[in-house]
């Protein structure tokens, strides 16, 4: 935060405990470490250029995490509201395309990579 | 060209191993997955997998050197 700063968004994300009616025991985070925070680094830039970004944090953990856990946290720094609202939601959306991380979920029944298959 | 792949999330289960080591015919990404797909055919039913050399997404035409880190990434879910 900056003595200019007039609103913080963060996202929190959160493990749920359920995916498509399935019971969730736990989900494994794994990254392509090296690559992963290079494509971060290039969406901080992207954000930044932009939105007029005070100050903005990503930070996504890896191994496993249990329900409840907290995988992600993106928080934006802005002067007004809408441009922390659009930056924090720009930088969670592209994560979630570009930035070289998988999650396996585990149900009772066995485990699958999200995304992987159509 | 011998090739050395990193491999990730469900890739890594297709290899059963966290690399693989390719030898292919011609030098671009094409080729190399084209040599994947012929050995682990099981790659052709993913949504979709990238090849990065060097920590940046590849194109198909990308040309590959025995030098480079080359990786397959799987569709991603981080978040």
């Amino acid at each position: 935060m900056t003595p200019q700063s007039g609103g913080i968004d963060v996202f929190i994300g959160t493990v749920r405990d359920v995916t498509k009616g399935k019971r969730v025991l736990r989900l494994e985070f794994e990254a392509y470490e090296p690559m992963a925070l290079k494509e971060m680094e290039k969406i901080a830039a992207q954000t930044f250029e932009k939105w007029p970004v005070q100050k903005l944090l990503i930070h996504h953990r890896i191994g496993v995490l249990e329900v409840g856990e907290v995988p992600v946290v993106i928080a934006v720094s802005c002067a007004h509201r809408d441009a922390a609202f659009q930056a924090c939601r720009h930088v969670i959306d592209t994560l979630k395309q570009t930035v070289p991380i998988w999650k396996k979920e585990v149900f009772e029944d066995g485990e699958t990579w999200v995304a992987a298959h159509p | 060209m011998k090739i050395k792949v990193l491999a990730f999330g469900i890739a890594k289960d297709i290899f059963g191993s966290p690399t693989a080591e390719l030898d292919i015919i011609g030098d671009t990404t094409a080729d190399l997955k084209d040599a994947l797909e012929t050995t682990y055919p099981r790659l052709r039913q993913l949504a979709s997998y990238m090849v990065a050399v060097n920590n940046e997404y590849a194109q198909d035409n990308s040309q590959l050197t025995e030098r480079d880190e080359i990786a397959i990434i799987p569709p991603v879910s981080g978040g």
